[in-house]
């Protein structure tokens, strides 16, 4: 087979941030009555990870579970596992009323991290990102300027932001743009 | 004339100079200068020349409120037209020309207006161009066209970058003079999360101009020290040169943050945006001096007593060596004192008061300055700057009682609170007699969500008069903001002086009496030249309410949105109609406060960051291939492959002869994806389609149509079933994200008890149409999974691996021919484009564009959303009965469907359409029909949704809607084309290609 490429090909910009391609990411939607047993029992043989409360995002090894909705999570894994974990899944919740479906090639995954990140997020989506409004373990679907996007900040100060595949070299072009040196607002970081 | 003061200016660096040029003559000026304090450093009174009679204008304030001062700034693609000089900073290099004159400044044609004006009183312009009525469009608009406006354009090609910033505190406060550092205080000690936001780049407002003493210092002293205390705290943030432009609903703010203005070319980006979302919003805004109403008090060198301070105490710049002092106040007379301390010289001040001032005036007759009480203006004398003054009598018609010369006039005529930012969302005013202004009503303040108000006005900018008030009330309201935000305030006001004044005297004209030539030189609106007169015609006129004279006379219309005129303007008014002031009210104040760049509210969106472009996996392959690409929402689809020297209808008729001989590729990615889920998806289904689709077998595809609740079409597409739970949904491109929402819509919000998730899929796919004959031999080439004719047959699908690849391949066809849909993961998208290309090669395999898909499917009669239909269009209007169920009891539209005039028999149908000539009729064009309308129009009976020319046919084929259409076959039509002339078509079957559809079943 082909070897997989994602949209932004391991671009990487460094600035008051850095912003980079992530790579290539395993991404399964699950939607179901996330408060069942069911379905927090597939979702911790699936990941490993318990269901995150509203607006949070819950990580492991390699692995998270975001909160997307009342009764949607995106699961986040390594990118050669999706077949499995999602027969995992359908195995476990047959029966259930759920849908689960592979959108790792639907999205693009970026990294900003360093110094500047809280800021460089903040010119562009309108979320209280202070430290402290907004937390380790945190997540948020929001507008990135003109497009959708969603984002969790990990322990290390690093934001894991989704964007929609197509509009990946937008997105990038953003964050690159609101990272340039000089930019610095100076209310963060 | 004007000059530098070798002693004061507490803002400027006089040991360094910097150069600047104004019409391109090299000044110097000192950094810390405004352009405007340096402009007048170099004598250069004359700044500009006004809007309607081009008469020469001077400097008259020192803030935002200018009217006058008004440059182009910049060169090339940095030009600016109509910034303030005052709000400038002034940096080495800075270039700026005057503005609103021809030839010259100094010679400018048009002040001839001026000895015209007798001729151009308010309304004029309606009054003379309104006849006769075409003599508008062809001879007057042009011609005013030519001489209205201020700036020229500015120059495409901003180098600039700009950005928002979204913020969120307890307590914003708008403004950084002793009010605002104060409220700030008091929030922030209170514990709250605090934002205080300054215009200028200095803190302190003017009190460190106006002296005084807070806590026991020097208020200058107490400025700084407040400020390194705030600097210390961390729960506040101090913004300078961010000015607090607008208040929105529910406590949302626009700062605008002029980051690089003063610093062109450094890598910051120029301005900031902040878009800030705060609990509570303090304006400390303070007051502005309003002018006085006298003739000639436009004449370059009169200025407002405050500013003629602010530039011998900040910028060390005085503007004349006799400065005359006229005034209906106390606060004017600390201008004379200031100046006199400085060694200048006061002929005279003038207070219209009969009884004079208070204890100032005593400190200025001390001084041994001539103080004249119940005396005014009668009339400035000069031209391009004042030469001497005439006074008159208050209380009388203007008999000159004695000239004076001087060459420069300080005038005041009051003070107003700044209440723009407190009325923006809504705040009422109440009018203070005592004072002579409107300030904040605090009973009717902006209210938020939860009917609360959310705006606390402080200090000056909440009518305040002294030091002392203005702390305690700024105190007062930094608590409340505290409060309202749930912390605890705590500590008192500091002390701050007080001053005794008498009070002052509403002055709305000078002399009182003022006949009419002195009235028609007495200027309320500097930048668009409204008189005394002019106000004063309207009311005669009847245009009694406020927002009428105001358009009328253009008061207040101009880019200072009437900071200095609009209570002068309809106190002028309310003594015309008399009537009080409150009863004439104001105008409505508007955001933004003072006029911020175009460019900050795009913020980033500009160059490649524009707007989203979506591009699909194999975009790249696109462009690398000279696609000329078309919009298709925010996609950009190739539209056709043009090769070599070949023109987009030449590129166009290749790939569709391409197809149609062999095989072709269409990169169809930006089709919707919908996965449809559930045990009542079949059921959801149905009422989501016109047709049947729970009866669909796994493995099957059908094409089907969706409707709105009104009936009307609104997407097509081919469902498949992926399994007896899931159907994939294909919408057109662009209605995948709405056709997503509609769904989601009903399930939410009318069926939520149905067992039914979707998920939006489509970027998850990259899909390529393979069609022509080969089709299925080049994919063949590629898998080792059976897709013949008999184990996939049409409207098909299965799951086969292509080039190695796990994919999803339908067998459905668009352009009549045989042909498949391969749906590959989008990381492969390109891989597999890049295989079929190669293993098509001995086809002659080419790619094709969205021009040919839709020639292609108009030669086999499909229709196509938003060229068949238009949002008006019923899927009966398009004979597609067929599609429409008969056994369900209901699907969204079925209703609507059935009323009267949807269910008309005269509603148009579609038909095809053959020119007789074998030309391509014009698009949208109408079918005429005998007879005229009741507007005198030609009546229709049809029009043309789409016309192509068929590379397959050789001639122009199209399909329209036409009164009875169906039932006219062979009858010939006439559709008038645009330039004249007429094509002549005859109504035929839409099918024109393969009627029977052998060529995609084989």
């Amino acid at each position: 087979m082909s070897e997989a490429i994602t949209p932004l090909n391991g671009a990487r910009f460094e600035g008051l941030a850095t912003i980079e391609d992530a790579g290539l990411t395993g991404m399964i939607t699950l939607r179901g009555d996330l408060s069942s047993k069911e379905v927090k029992a597939a979702v911790q043989n699936a990941v490993g990870l318990d269901i995150p409360a509203q607006r949070q995002a819950l990580s492991g090894q390699g692995t998270a579970v975001l909160w997307m909705s009342p009764d949607e999570l995106l699961l986040m894994c390594p990118y050669a596992e999706v077949a499995q974990i999602i027969a995992a899944l359908e195995g476990a919740l047959k029966g259930q009323h759920f849908l689960v479906a592979n959108v790792s090639d639907a999205r693009t995954f970026l990294h900003v991290s360093g110094p500047g990140a809280r800021e460089t997020v903040a010119k562009l989506c309108p979320v209280d990102l202070s430290e402290a409004a907004f937390t380790p373990g945190m997540f948020r679907r929001t507008r990135m300027a003109q497009v959708p996007a969603a984002f969790w900040l990990d322990e290390a100060g690093t934001f894991h932001l989704i964007c929609f595949r197509s509009v990946a070299d937008y997105a990038f072009n953003l964050l690159k743009t609101s990272a340039l040196p000089g930019g610095g607002v100076g209310v963060y970081g | 004339m004007s000059t530098r003061l070798a002693k004061t200016g507490r803002l400027v660096d006089h040991s360094r100079a910097i150069e600047f040029t104004f019409n391109g003559k090299r000044l110097k000026g000192h950094p810390g200068d405004t352009l405007a304090s340096a402009l007048l450093a170099n004598d250069q009174m004359l700044v500009g020349r006004s809007f309607k009679y081009h008469r020469p204008r001077g400097i008259v304030a020192s803030g935002a409120e200018e009217p006058n001062a008004l440059v182009g700034l910049g060169e090339g693609t940095r030009f600016e037209p109509n910034q303030r000089v005052t709000t400038t900073e002034l940096f080495d290099g800075l270039t700026c020309i005057s503005q609103n004159h021809w030839p010259s400044l100094d010679f400018d044609i048009g002040a001839v207006n001026t000895h015209l004006s007798r001729f151009l009183p308010a309304g004029f312009y309606y009054k003379m161009f309104i006849h006769p009525r075409p003599f508008w469009k062809h001879v007057y608009e042009p011609f005013i066209r030519q001489s209205a406006g201020l700036g020229k354009a500015s120059n495409p090609g901003d180098p600039d970058r700009y950005e928002h910033f979204y913020y969120f505190c307890d307590v914003l406060v708008v403004g950084g003079g002793v009010a605002g550092l104060q409220a700030a205080l008091a929030a922030a000690e209170a514990g709250s999360k605090v934002m205080l936001i300054e215009q200028t780049a200095h803190w302190g407002g003017r009190s460190p101009v106006d002296g005084g003493e807070v806590d026991g210092q020097p208020v200058a002293e107490w400025v700084d020290a407040t400020i390194a205390k705030l600097q210390g705290m961390p729960n506040v943030t101090l913004r300078n040169r961010c000015m607090g432009a607008g208040v929105y609903d529910q406590g949302y703010a626009l700062g605008y943050e002029r980051v690089a203005d003063h610093t062109p070319g450094s890598d910051a980006p120029r301005h900031r945006l902040w878009r800030i979302r705060a609990g509570q919003i303090v304006t400390a805004t303070g007051a502005i001096e309003r002018p006085l109403s006298f003739a000639g008090n436009d004449v370059p060198g009169v200025m407002l007593a405050s500013a003629i301070r602010d530039y011998a105490v900040d910028f060390g710049v005085s503007i004349g060596d006799r400065t005359v002092v006229v005034t209906n106040n106390d606060d004017a007379y600390r201008t004379a004192i200031t100046l006199k301390q400085l060694g200048l010289e006061i002929p005279v001040i003038l207070d219209a008061r009969q009884s004079g001032g208070g204890a100032l005036a005593d400190e200025a007759r001390a001084l041994g300055i001539r103080v004249e009480n119940g005396k005014g203006i009668a009339k400035v004398k000069g031209g391009k700057r004042v030469t001497g003054v005439a006074i008159c009598a208050q209380a009388g018609e203007g008999a000159v009682l004695e000239e004076i010369a001087c060459d420069a006039v300080a005038m005041s005529g009051g003070w107003s609170p700044v209440v723009h930012l407190w009325s923006h969302c809504g705040g009422k005013l109440i009018w203070d007699e005592a004072s002579a202004h409107f300030r904040p009503d605090p009973d009717q303040p902006p209210k938020g969500a939860k009917g609360e108000g959310f705006v606390i006005p402080a200090g000056a900018a909440n009518g305040a008069g002294d030091l002392a008030s203005v702390v305690s009330d700024a105190h007062a309201a930094g608590q409340a903001a505290a409060k309202a935000m749930g912390h605890k305030p705590k500590g008192k006001a500091p002390k701050a002086s007080t001053s005794e004044e008498a009070p002052m005297q509403p002055v709305w004209l000078m002399p009182q009496g003022a006949g009419i030539k002195l009235r028609m030189k007495s200027w309320l609106d500097y930048q668009n030249d409204v008189k005394v007169s002019d106000v004063q015609l309207a009311a005669r006129e009847g245009y009694e309410s406020v927002e009428h004279a105001k358009r009328y006379t253009t008061l207040g219309m101009a880019t200072d949105q009437g900071k200095l005129s609009n209570i002068n303007g309809l106190a002028i008014l309310s003594d015309a109609l008399n009537q009080p002031i409150p009863q004439t009210g104001t105008t409505t104040f508007r955001p933004p406060y003072t006029p911020i760049s175009l460019s900050s509210i795009a913020g980033e969106a500009k160059g490649e960051i524009f707007q989203p472009i979506r591009k699909t996996p194999m975009h790249g392959w696109h462009e690398a291939n000279g696609a000329d690409f078309e919009p298709v929402g925010q996609w950009r689809r190739p539209y056709c492959f043009p090769k070599g020297e070949e023109g987009r209808h030449e590129a166009v008729n290749r790939e569709i002869k391409q197809t149609r001989a062999s095989l072709a590729l269409l990169d169809a990615s930006t089709l919707g994806k919908i996965i449809v889920k559930g045990p009542d998806a079949g059921r959801f289904m149905d009422v989501l389609y016109t047709n049947m689709m729970s009866t669909l077998k796994p493995g099957r595809c059908r094409y089907g149509l969706m409707c709105n609740e009104n009936g009307f079409l609104m997407d097509d597409g081919v469902v498949a079933r992926l399994d007896e739970e899931t159907f994939l949904v294909h919408t057109t491109t662009g209605g995948a994200e709405s056709i997503h929402g509609h769904m989601e819509d009903w399930l939410q919000c009318e069926w939520w008890d149905w067992k039914v998730y979707t998920a939006n899929v489509t970027e998850q796919y990259a899909q390529v149409g393979v069609a022509g004959p080969n089709s299925r031999k080049v994919i063949e080439k590629l898998t080792e999974d059976d897709i013949s004719a008999d184990a996939l047959t049409f409207m098909g699908w299965t799951e086969i691996t292509v080039a190695g690849i796990p994919a999803r391949v339908f067998r459905i066809s668009f352009a009549g021919e045989l042909s498949f849909e391969l749906s590959v993961p989008a990381s492969h998208g390109r891989a597999l484009w890049d295989a079929l290309l190669e293993a098509g090669e001995e086809y002659g395999v080419m790619p094709y564009g969205t021009e040919a898909m839709h020639v292609m499917r108009a030669e086999k009669g499909f229709i196509m959303i938003g060229d068949e239909t238009d949002g008006t269009v019923i899927p009966q209007d398009l004979n597609m009965d067929w599609a429409i169920s008969k056994k369900k009891d209901d699907y969204l539209g079925k209703r609507a469907q059935e009323r009267e005039h949807m269910a008309d028999p005269n509603r148009w149908k579609l038909v095809g359409l053959e020119t007789l000539e074998g030309e391509v009729l014009p698009d949208g064009a109408y079918a005429t029909a005998p007879g005229t309308n009741a507007n005198g129009q030609r009546n229709t009976q049809g029009r043309v949704t789409s016309t192509y020319h068929s590379p397959t046919l050789g001639r122009g084929i199209a399909m329209g809607l036409v009164h009875h259409g169906p039932d006219r076959m062979g009858e010939v039509l006439e559709f008038p084309k645009v330039d004249g002339g007429i094509v002549k078509a005859k109504i035929v079957d839409q099918v024109f290609y393969d009627k029977d559809g052998e060529k995609q079943n084989v």
